[in-house]
């Protein structure tokens, strides 16, 4: 690139001089009038050229030295594209430019922009003159094979002119045998059509002898297929009585077909899913829809009812009822799965019923279906005196996990609620029952113990003293309790179908187990003491002192322990369960001795460091140095961070929040000696029994160093206690 | 952008009070009072060069006590009251006085540091703002716009309007009045409203907000359970008259119009802490600071509820039809609250932030282990205000 502006190849000279020495050299080498020959066009003098031809002439040489048109233009220097003494500019006018040359420069500048502007314009002519050699030979070569191809073309036009003779002759040929075949096609044509027709014909002709076979061979299917095949004919040609005669001869014999089908139908003895062929084949010869669904669901009642009959069979009177799983399994395998047939049938022959459809199935589904809840119910009734929960919940397992599929089948129908509704009910009766229970054996125990004090002592024979007797009573009452739990408690077991109900999560645990069934008993427990109270006068018969004093003493007990044991064990058992189902979560490794370590509440050198002797005045960033540090180390505490569900995430949190707003209070008192030395004490305390409960136990030394720091720093007479002390006090503890 | 960066200043003590100084309105100034039980306690004075990011500081003694809350006085550049703790008998009192600063520290000298630390200078004590039936002072709240002449202090559960008489070296108990109620009550916060000719101020206590008229010292508004615990600040709106903002023990920061003392207009829930501190930022009401014992220090936008909710009204005539176009396109772009920024420059509990009285787009915050933190609000933001 040549440097500077000036020396950048532009029309800084006489547009003609360049192209005049390139046209004088090309008129030397090129031999005759060729392609070659366009430069030597050009040297018409500076005022023949077009501008725009110069422009060109210009846009190639700055192509040629490297030199793109938007980079010439973006010029910094250049500020104003029209200015006509700008070397480089679109509208440089020489006039002017070498005017202003002459008037503002002395003279030995212009000698020396004279002797450069020379010097520009030899070194450009030889350039151009390379370029030109260099481009000469390639412009010889181009104009031979130019008149080579030249040559070339003329042969191929005479041979072109051959193959568009020949092809027309062959076009008058193709075209003559086409015109002679002519005739003969069509005529072709119509004896295919006719023997089409024939064909047809023929097949109608024969179509009341083949129906006949089909229905006698017992080929329905086939015989629909016929029929369908020929109907819509014989419809449109049955003003021929040719065709009349046919068609009145396929409808008896149609007619017959659907008889036989219906025959069938009804007789059913078949299966579920042959009845389904024959009400799709009869469906396709066209019978009214709405009577066949009427008649399919007839025919399936007819079918459950029997289920049902023999199901109220088992339940009967008659002694020997199998148990209640056997029956369960019976109505499931049964009733239920019939159901689940037939109406996977409906759906799928009578799918095109829409909506009413549906709804027809859903209530014969729902009548059907509360029969069979009330037979389920009466035979749950009878289980009802029996002690056996485990065979009872398995029943109730068996019973509803069986009428989860007809309930995805039928949502309409509701059945699956209407089981859980069942269940939920016989869960509730079994509560109540287990109640009863525990009331009549408190009263047992009771009429034991009057028996027992009532007995006619025997001389020499020491009756049972009344601690063993409370005891007895006790121990019976509070085993009759645990049967009554563990009975219970089969029905919330994971594996049955029917514990991740709501109520049975919810509910049932809390109010019915909780409230119901035990604080109820122990209610009644105190109804009938206190009853024994009130009544003496009444009955007469007083109650002897020494049964008040029993029931006084296991009251009292009740009040002091069991009451609160028999509640932690029922919530163990129920309520609890949440804890169970969530995991325990992650925690960190603990240290086992970490509860060794003791609050120093500052070491000597932290002191130092916080409060030299004689303080200097704060410089930015160098104060607290040591407790900076520290913080710089140890993460930052997100107070109220979100917890994951686990138990140690949720206690965790909990901690955190209340040792940071310990924290907070602490800062806002003063402490005096004590108080400083009691905060010690409580944060040690806290240490010795927090860390098991998170899962970073370094977070609770942090947030506790924190307290003890802040406390410190609180206090304006600081005397630690010895941490010998303070381990010495919280072990005591 | 590296002028956006947080200036840091490290006290050596522990503090929590921390106020801009009021009267001055062209140099970046806070005040900041420390709290040591066992040595001088101290008011810093920081001045921030804008230009140079560069912080100038010097030292009050401040002999009478810890500091829990300082204020500034609106007129007078050199006074400023203070609370703070006497420890007398191992006994704790809170007590509040009117200080005056050396003349010089005023405008802020630029010694450099280490002169300064001989040569500690001491508060000239004007007047106390206390007597033997009031004590245990929570905060001072001078009136805002006003001559300085007027003070309200909350000393339990008492609210006490002084008179500032004879260039303040005296201070008489112009009225009072006081919460009755069962209970220990004790005011945690107040502040004076600027609206209503200064004639509002509201208090909290436990986890109700009052409102009280100066004239007649009675009860005008008052919103129970304002928050699920204790309210530890509020703070005025400062461009609608009904507006305020609180904070508290909840975690929550909450907007209430006081016409309607139901429920609030609005309600935050980003610190995971105690908010302890609520400001308006004092031209532009929709910026809003938080300080919490989280340590984090949150700028939120609040936009729908601001003086200005869909940005600043194209009322200017002179700007030509292409931009006029423009910014009303802008005003068009859905605005919504959001959080700006949290800065966590902070590694202890932020008992203070408040707005620089100077620069309204600077604020500082001051955490308990002495740090101060001088913040800018982000560029883009500010300028997305102003244009």
């Amino acid at each position: 690139m040549a440097p500077g502006s000036a020396s950048s190849p532009s029309p800084s000279f006489p547009a003609s001089r360049p192209w005049a020495a390139v046209g004088a050299m090309a008129a030397a080498a090129a031999a005759g009038p060729s392609p070659g020959s366009r430069p030597g066009d050009s040297p018409e003098g500076p005022e023949g050229e077009a501008p725009e031809r110069r422009r060109k002439a210009h846009g190639m040489l700055k192509l040629y030295y490297g030199l793109s048109e938007g980079e010439a233009a973006g010029r910094p220097a250049g500020p104003d594209p029209l200015d006509p003494t700008d070397l480089n500019g679109a509208h440089f006018d020489p006039e002017v430019y070498l005017d202003k040359l002459r008037r503002e420069c002395p003279l030995a500048q212009l000698m020396d922009s004279e002797t450069d502007m020379v010097r520009q314009i030899r070194a450009l002519d030889s350039d151009m003159q390379t370029l030109v050699y260099e481009n000469y030979n390639k412009f010889i070569s181009a104009t031979d094979t130019i008149r080579k191809m030249k040559n070339d073309f003329r042969k191929m036009e005479d041979e072109m002119d051959r193959l568009a003779t020949n092809m027309a002759v062959i076009t008058d040929f193709s075209a003559r045998i086409s015109a002679t075949l002519q005739d003969r096609h069509e005529r072709i044509t119509k004896l295919a059509g006719v023997h089409a027709l024939l064909r047809k014909l023929q097949f109608l002709f024969e179509l009341p002898s083949r129906l006949t076979k089909c229905v006698e061979l017992g080929a329905y299917g086939q015989a629909v297929r016929y029929q369908g095949r020929a109907q819509a004919v014989l419809q449109q040609y049955q003003h021929l009585p040719s065709f009349r005669a046919i068609q009145d001869d396929c409808q008896v014999i149609t007619a017959r077909l659907a008889q036989q089908l219906r025959q069938r139908f009804r007789e059913g003895g078949s299966g579920a899913p042959e009845q389904a062929e024959c009400v799709e084949l009869l469906l396709a010869l066209g019978e009214p829809a709405e009577e066949l669904c009427e008649e399919f669901l007839a025919h399936a009642r007819g079918r459950l009812e029997e289920e049902l009959r023999s199901l109220e069979a088992e339940l009967g009177p008659s002694p020997p009822a199998p148990d209640v799983l056997e029956f369960t399994d019976h109505g499931g395998s049964g009733f239920v799965g019939g159901l689940c047939q037939v109406a996977a049938a409906y759906q799928e022959l009578f799918a095109a019923q829409g909506p009413a459809g549906a709804e027809r199935l859903a209530a014969f589904a729902r009548e059907l279906g509360s029969r069979y809840f009330a037979l389920v119910e009466r035979r749950l009734a009878q289980e009802q005196g029996g002690g056996d929960n485990s065979l009872l919940v398995r029943a109730l397992d068996r019973f509803h996990r069986r009428l989860r599929a007809p309930g995805a089948l039928l949502a309409a129908a509701g059945l699956a609620e209407a089981a859980t509704e069942i269940v939920e009910r016989v869960a509730r009766e079994r509560l109540g029952h287990h109640l009863q229970g525990l009331r009549a054996a408190f009263l047992g125990c009771l009429t034991d113990v009057r028996q027992a004090l009532a007995a006619p002592r025997v001389a020499g024979k020491e009756g049972p003293g009344l601690a063993e007797l409370l005891a007895n009573v006790a121990s019976s009452i509070l085993s009759h309790i645990k049967a009554s739990l563990a009975a219970v408690h089969l029905f919330t077991a994971k594996e049955v179908s029917f514990s991740n109900k709501p109520y049975f999560r919810g509910e049932f645990c809390s109010q019915g187990v909780r409230e119901g069934l035990i604080v109820g008993f122990i209610r009644s427990m105190c109804q009938t003491a206190q009853s024994f109270c009130d009544s003496p006068g009444e009955k007469g018969g007083a109650t002897p002192p020494a049964l008040l004093l029993l029931l006084s003493r296991l009251c009292l007990d009740y009040e002091t322990a069991t009451i609160s044991y028999i509640l932690t064990l029922t919530d163990e058992q129920f309520l609890v369960q949440v804890g169970l189902l969530y995991e325990e979560g992650v925690r960190k490794a603990q240290s086992s001795d970490s509860s060794k370590r003791t609050f120093s509440v500052y070491s000597s050198s932290r002191q130092q460091g916080r409060y030299a002797p004689s303080y200097t005045p704060s410089a930015p960033m160098d104060t607290n140095l040591l407790s900076n540090i520290q913080k710089l180390f140890s993460e930052r505490i997100d107070v109220f961070s979100p917890v994951e569900f686990n138990k140690v995430s949720v206690l965790t949190g909990i901690i955190k929040i209340s040792l940071k707003t310990l924290l907070e209070c602490v800062r806002l008192r003063t402490f005096g000696r004590f108080g400083l030395q009691q905060v010690q004490v409580d944060c040690h305390f806290l240490q010795l029994y927090l860390w098991r409960f998170v899962a970073d136990e370094e977070l609770v030394h942090l947030l506790l160093d924190e307290v003890v720091a802040s406390a410190a720093l609180r206090c304006p007479d600081p005397v630690p206690m010895e941490p010998s002390v303070v381990e010495v006090i919280c072990e005591r503890g | 952008m590296e002028d956006d960066a947080p200036v840091i200043y490290g006290l050596e003590f522990q503090a929590r009070a921390l106020t801009p100084q009021t009267a001055e309105t062209d140099a970046i100034r806070f005040l900041v009072g420390t709290q040591s039980l066992k040595y001088d306690n101290q008011i810093h004075i920081i001045d921030f060069d804008d230009e140079n990011n560069i912080i100038n500081k010097n030292v009050l003694l401040h002999q009478a006590g810890e500091i829990w809350h300082i204020s500034a006085s609106p007129a007078d550049r050199g006074v400023l009251a203070t609370c703070y703790n006497r420890t007398s008998d191992s006994k704790v009192l809170t007590c509040a006085a009117v200080w005056r600063m050396p003349k010089e520290l005023e405008s802020g000298s630029h010694e450099s540091p280490d002169d300064s630390s001989s040569t500690a200078q001491t508060l000239e004590l004007l007047c106390h703002l206390d007597n033997t039936a009031h004590s245990n002072m929570a905060c001072v709240v001078w009136e805002p716009m006003g001559d300085g002449k007027k003070i309200i202090s909350l000393a339990d559960n008492h609210i006490l309007l002084w008179d500032l008489q004879e260039s303040s070296s005296q201070a008489v108990l112009a009225s009072s009045a006081s919460l009755g109620g069962k209970g220990q009550l004790k005011f945690t916060s107040g502040r004076w409203s600027p609206h209503h000719n200064c004639t509002q101020v509201a208090t909290a206590n436990d986890t109700t907000l009052r409102g009280w008229d100066t004239r007649s010292m009675s009860q005008i508004y008052c919103i129970e359970n304002a928050h699920g615990q204790l309210v530890r600040d509020l703070d005025f709106n400062p461009n609608k008259q009904y507006y305020l903002a609180s904070c508290g023990d909840d975690c929550k920061v909450k907007f209430w119009d006081t016409r309607n003392v139901t429920e609030p207009v609005k309600t935050l829930e980003e610190h995971s802490h105690w908010v302890w501190n609520v400001r308006y930022n004092h031209s532009h009401d929709q910026l809003v600071l938080t300080g919490s014992s989280d340590s984090r220090v949150i700028l939120s936008n609040m936009v729908s509820i601001s003086s200005e909710p869909f940005g600043h009204l194209v009322d200017d005539d002179d700007i030509s039809d292409q931009e006029d176009h423009r910014s009303e396109e802008k005003s068009k772009e859905p605005l919504q609250d959001n959080v700006i920024a949290t800065y966590e420059e902070h590694e202890d509990s932020v008992y203070a932030v408040d707005w620089s009285s100077a620069d309204p787009w600077l604020f500082a915050s001051l955490s308990y282990d002495g740090r101060l933190v001088i913040n800018r609000v982000p560029r883009a933001l500010k300028y997305h205000i102003l244009l």
